[in-house]
C-alpha cells in the first residue's frame, strides 16, 4: 500500500527550510567520491543539479536525448524569472511572492514548498549574475525588472525575450566546468526508457544510445529525473517536438505516484493554429500583455478588419472582466476568457480562433522605438510566421498547451514514492498548484537544481548504505527485457499508419475533452476512445528501419505509445476532480458569471495516482493543510 | 505549391552519400520548411521507407538543433533565421531545392542531414564558463554593469551553437562561435578573473577539434541566425593579444569594468 508522507518540517513557516537543512545528514567529502548519481535531463533543473552535485564531489552521470545539453527546452522560455529582491521598492517581499504563488496556484500546493521557493528565489539571481548571465540593466548599472501576469509588483528579471536561453546557457556553462573537471560524465543523444528498482529503491535506468541503438543499464546510488513536462500529449503545444512524458511515465509504471496530471496550463498568447500540417504552436511571451491590450469586436461574426472597427465597438474583455489586473490577469483566467469570446462567435482571423493583442496605444504614447526595444524579437518572430507587421496591425493570438503543473509526486525533499528516485523542475508536481504564474517555472527549475536537491539528496545518500548493483542483476535484466520487447513490438507491427497520425488523434481528443474546459460526459467519452485508439496503434503503426541504428521514427513512436497510455491517466484525474480550480475548469462547477467554483471541502488535496498493471490506477490523497494562509476565492476582479 | 527536392542521403559516417530526388506535393505557402519535410517523410513512412533524418526540436529558432544547407546556404536564403523559421512562401511554386547537411571535418555525418556537433561542446568545456560555486554569490547589484556593456555582452551571448558559421566558412572555422563566448564573458566583470586563460584554452580546443582558422571573409556573420557580428572576432583577437602580453609579464590594459564599451 502506497503511503504519502510529505515530510514537511514542523514549526514556523519562515524557519522550516533552515531547520531541515540543519537536521539533514551530510556525506563526508571522501565518501562523496564513491557515490554515483544519475541525472536525466539537462534543462534548467537538470543542468543546475548535475553541475552542483559535481561541484560537491559526487560522481555524476548525466543524460539527455538532444545532441547537446544546451538544447534542452528551457532554452525557449522567453519572458523572465521571478525573485523577491524588492529592488524596485514597490512592496515586494518573500512573503508576498509566497502568497502570490500560492494564490496563483488556486490553493492547491503545499505552503512549505512554496515558501521555500520564494526564500531561495533571491539567491538564484545572485548565482546567475555570478555565472555571467547578461540580465537587462538600468542606465545606472543596476538590474532591471518588469511585471508579469497575476501580480502587482515588478519582480521579474529578464534578458530581452531570451531569458530561458541565457539562464540555461549559464547552467550549461557550469555543467561544462564540471565535465572539464571529470566530475560529470555527459551522455548526449541517450534516452532513458525505463527505471531499475531493486528492493523498493531506484538503483539505475535503462538507456538507449540514439546513434547506435544500443541498450544498456546504468546503475547509481540515486536517480534524479529532470525530464520536463508533458504538454506534447496534446500534439500541438508550445513545447519542443522532442519534449515527452516517457521518463516520468515509465517511472510511474515502476511505482512512483503521479500527482495532479490534469493540471495543465493552456497559455493565452500563442500564434493561432494554421493548417493541418502544423507541427507546433509558437508562444508569444506573456510580457507582451504588459503593453498590449486584448480585444474582440462587440458584434459576433464581425467581418470588418481591425482598423475599421471604431473604439466604441471594441470589447477589451480582460479589462472589462478583471478591472484590477486588466490585461495582466493570470494565464488560466485569460485563456478561458479568450475561449469564451471565441465561443460567442466574436473570435477573429481564420476559423474565428483568435483575439487581437493590440499595441497601438503604447506605440502612440511611448513611440515605436520603445516597443521595438522591449519586444523587437517577438514582433520579428510574429512577422516571420504570419507575414503580418504587428507594429501596424494588431497581433492575433489564441491559447495553446504550454506547461504542466502536474508531475511525479515528491515530498518536501523532492523524493518520489520510490526511495532514491528524486524528481525536479517541471517533471515534479510540487510548487505551482493548479496554475503557474508567469516567470515562475525558471525560478522553480533553478531553485530545485541549485539550492534544494543538492541538500536533500545528501541526506538520503548519507542514511542508506548501498553498493552499486550489477548490470546483470535480475532487476536490471528484467528492465532491459521490458524495453527490448516494447521496441520489437513497435518494429514488428508493420502497419500502414504513421506514429504522427495517432499522436494527432489523441491530441485532438484531449484538446476537445480535457483542454481548457472539461465535463464528465466528455471525459468519459475520451476514456472510452483512448484504449481503442491505443489498440489500433499497436495493430497498425508503421515504424521503418531497425532498432540497432540511428532511427528517429522509432524514438518518436515509443513516445507516442506512452502518450496513448498517459492520456488516460490525465482524463481519470480530470474526472475525479469535481471542482474548478486554476487551470482545471469543470463546466459543472462554476458560479453564475462563469467564474470557477472551487470545492475546498472535498478537493483540498493532491491527487496522487498509483499504477496497477492492466487495471485502472488507484487514487491516493495527500490533504493540503493551510496553517499560514487562508484559502480564499481567488479574485482578480 | 509543389517542389522538387534534391536531398543528401547517407547511411552513416563511413558510408558513401548521394543526392536523392523527392517530389513534395500539396504544400501550402504558410507551411514551414521543416513542416514541408515532415510531410515528405510522412509519405515515405506510410510506404515503409526510411524517412529523411534531420535535426530539429524547438521549431522557434532558439535551440540550435536544425541545421540544413538549403540551396548552398546554411539555414537558407534569408538572413537572421534558422532553418525552422523559414516558410515556404519564400519559394516560388515548382522550384527545385537542394538540401544538404553541415559539411565540416569536425562535424562527421551521423545519418542523412544529421551531423555530430559535440566538438562545439568540447570547446565550451575547455573554458567557456566562469568557475563559480553554487551558493555564496554576492548580491546581484553589488557590481554595477553599464547598460551598453550588458547589451553588448547579450549580443554575443545570443549564440545558439548551431554551427552555421562553421558550415559557411571555407576553412570550416569555429571562430565566430568561440569569439562570441570569449567576448560575452570578457565583457562582464564576473568573467575577468579567467579571461587570460579562457581565450587560450578555447582556441587550443578549437584547433584540436579540427576546425580551420579564420580567413576574415565574414561568411559566418552573413549566415548567423542571431546576426552575431564579426566585430566579436576582432574583440577575440584583442583578447588573445592581451593574454600574450599578460603572460609575457608586460603591463596589460587596466581591468576596470567600465573601460570597454562598444
Amino acid at each position: 500500500m502506497m503511503k504519502l508522507d510529505p515530510k514537511i518540517p514542523p514549526g514556523p513557516l519562515e524557519t522550516k527550510w533552515d531547520r531541515r537543512r540543519f537536521s539533514e545528514k551530510l556525506v563526508s567529502p571522501t565518501n562523496k567520491r564513491k557515490i554515483t548519481v544519475i541525472v536525466v535531463g539537462t534543462g534548467l533543473a537538470g543542468a543546475s543539479a548535475a553541475s552542483t552535485l559535481g561541484q560537491l564531489g559526487y560522481q555524476v552521470e548525466c543524460f539527455c536525448f538532444q545532441d547537446s545539453p544546451r538544447r534542452a527546452h528551457s532554452i525557449a522560455a522567453q519572458g523572465g524569472i521571478n525573485a523577491a529582491k524588492n529592488y524596485q521598492d514597490d512592496g515586494d517581499s518573500v512573503g508576498r511572492l509566497f502568497y502570490d504563488t500560492i494564490k496563483g496556484g488556486d490553493f492547491r500546493s503545499r505552503e512549505a514548498n512554496v515558501y521555500r521557493l520564494a526564500q531561495v528565489s533571491t539567491q538564484i539571481i545572485d548565482q546567475c549574475v555570478a555565472l555571467g548571465i547578461p540580465f537587462a540593466r538600468e542606465y545606472g548599472g543596476q538590474l532591471a525588472n518588469r511585471s508579469f501576469g497575476g501580480v502587482q509588483v515588478s519582480r521579474t528579471f529578464y534578458c530581452r525575450g531570451q531569458t530561458g536561453q541565457q539562464l540555461l546557457l549559464g547552467a550549461y556553462s557550469a555543467l561544462c566546468w564540471q565535465i572539464d573537471r571529470g566530475q560529470v560524465i555527459m551522455r548526449p543523444r541517450t534516452e532513458m526508457l525505463d527505471l531499475v528498482v531493486v528492493d523498493g529503491r531506484a538503483r539505475g535506468i535503462v538507456v538507449r544510445d540514439l546513434v547506435t541503438g544500443r541498450l544498456s543499464v546504468q546503475t547509481a546510488h540515486a536517480v534524479v529525473l529532470a525530464t520536463g513536462g508533458y504538454s506534447n500529449v496534446y500534439y500541438l503545444s508550445t513545447n519542443a517536438s522532442g519534449s515527452n512524458v516517457t521518463a516520468t511515465y515509465r517511472a510511474w509504471k515502476q511505482g512512483a505516484a503521479f500527482a495532479n496530471p490534469c493540471f495543465t496550463q493552456i497559455h493565452p498568447t500563442a500564434i493561432p493554429p494554421g493548417d493541418a500540417c502544423q507541427a507546433k504552436l509558437t508562444l508569444m511571451s506573456e510580457s507582451l500583455r504588459n503593453d498590449g491590450r486584448l480585444w474582440v469586436p462587440k458584434m459576433a461574426r464581425d467581418q470588418r478588419s481591425s482598423e475599421d472597427i471604431p473604439e466604441a465597438e471594441r470589447d477589451y474583455f480582460l479589462e472589462r472582466r478583471y478591472p484590477r489586473f486588466g490585461n495582466l490577469a493570470p494565464r488560466d483566467l485569460a485563456s478561458r476568457a479568450v475561449k469564451a469570446v471565441c465561443d460567442e462567435g466574436r473570435g477573429v482571423g481564420p476559423g474565428g480562433h483568435g483575439v487581437y493583442l493590440d499595441f497601438a496605444d503604447v506605440i502612440a504614447q511611448q513611440g515605436v522605438d520603445v516597443v521595438r526595444e522591449r519586444y523587437g524579437n517577438l514582433f520579428d518572430m510574429y512577422q516571420r510566421i504570419t507575414g503580418e507587421d504587428a507594429y501596424r496591425v494588431p497581433m492575433r493570438i489564441y491559447p495553446a498547451p504550454h506547461y504542466t503543473m502536474g508531475g511525479l509526486w515528491v515530498d518536501y525533499n523532492l523524493m518520489s514514492t520510490i526511495p532514491g528516485l528524486f524528481v525536479i523542475g517541471e517533471a515534479n508536481f510540487a510548487d505551482h498548484g493548479a496554475n503557474r504564474l508567469g516567470a515562475s517555472s525558471l525560478m522553480q527549475g533553478l531553485a530545485d537544481g541549485y539550492f534544494i536537491l543538492p541538500y536533500t539528496i545528501s541526506h538520503y545518500l548519507a542514511t542508506v548504505a548501498l553498493s552499486l548493483i550489477r548490470d546483470d542483476h535480475k532487476e536490471s535484466r528484467a528492465a532491459l527485457r521490458r524495453v527490448t520487447s516494447r521496441i520489437s513490438r513497435l518494429l514488428n507491427s508493420k502497419g500502414y499508419r504513421t506514429a504522427a497520425s495517432f499522436h494527432r488523434e489523441v491530441g485532438k481528443l484531449l484538446w476537445n475533452h480535457c483542454g481548457m474546459s472539461r465535463n464528465a460526459e466528455g471525459l468519459k467519452s475520451a476514456l472510452t476512445a483512448i484504449p481503442l485508439l491505443r489498440e489500433e496503434f499497436w495493430r497498425n503503426v508503421m515504424v521503418p528501419g531497425s532498432g540497432e541504428v540511428f532511427n528517429q521514427e522509432l524514438e518518436y513512436a515509443g513516445r507516442v505509445a506512452d502518450y496513448l497510455e498517459f492520456a488516460e491517466l490525465l482524463c481519470h484525474d480530470a474526472l475525479h476532480r469535481e471542482e474548478s480550480c486554476g487551470a482545471h475548469f469543470r463546466e459543472e462547477y462554476q458560479r453564475d458569471e462563469g467564474e470557477p467554483q472551487r470545492d475546498d471541502g472535498r478537493f483540498a488535496h493532491v491527487a496522487a495516482w498509483e499504477s496497477r498493471e492492466g487495471e485502472s490506477p488507484i487514487l491516493h490523497k495527500e490533504p493540503l493543510a493551510f496553517e499560514f494562509v487562508q484559502p480564499t476565492t481567488r479574485s482578480y476582479q | 505549391m509543389r517542389f522538387t527536392l534534391n536531398i543528401w542521403r547517407q547511411n552513416g559516417p563511413d558510408e558513401k552519400g548521394r543526392f536523392v530526388t523527392y517530389e513534395a506535393h500539396d504544400v501550402s505557402s504558410g507551411m514551414s520548411f521543416l513542416e514541408m519535410l515532415d510531410s515528405v517523410n510522412q509519405g515515405l513512412i506510410a510506404k515503409g521507407e526510411e524517412p529523411v533524418a534531420f535535426e530539429q526540436d524547438c521549431r522557434e529558432g532558439i535551440c540550435g538543433s536544425c541545421s540544413l544547407v538549403i540551396n548552398g546556404i546554411p539555414h537558407g536564403p534569408d538572413r537572421g533565421i534558422t532553418s525552422c523559421q523559414l516558410y515556404m512562401r519564400r519559394f516560388s511554386d515548382g522550384a527545385v531545392i537542394t538540401i544538404e547537411p553541415w559539411r565540416a571535418r569536425a562535424f562527421p555525418i551521423i545519418k542523412d542531414l544529421v551531423v555530430d556537433r559535440r566538438a562545439l561542446d568540447r570547446i565550451m568545456q575547455a573554458g567557456g564558463y566562469i568557475s563559480v560555486h553554487t551558493g555564496g554569490a554576492v548580491d546581484g547589484n553589488v557590481l554595477l554593469i553599464s547598460k551598453d556593456q550588458a547589451e553588448t555582452a547579450m549580443d554575443a551571448a545570443s549564440c545558439i551553437g548551431c554551427g552555421a558559421c562553421v558550415a559557411a566558412c571555407k576553412n570550416a572555422s569555429a571562430m565566430l562561435f568561440v569569439a562570441a563566448k570569449v567576448s560575452h564573458l570578457a565583457l562582464l566583470p564576473q568573467g575577468k578573473p579567467e579571461r587570460t586563460r579562457r581565450v587560450k584554452t578555447m582556441l587550443e580546443a578549437m584547433d584540436r577539434e579540427g576546425f580551420g582558422s579564420c580567413g576574415n571573409q565574414n561568411e559566418c556573420e552573413a549566415v548567423c541566425p542571431k546576426r552575431i557580428s564579426v566585430r566579436f572576432i576582432a574583440r577575440f583577437n584583442r583578447e588573445y593579444l592581451r593574454a600574450g602580453i599578460v603572460e609575457s609579464g608586460l603591463p596589460a590594459e587596466p581591468e576596470s569594468p567600465h573601460a570597454e564599451s562598444t
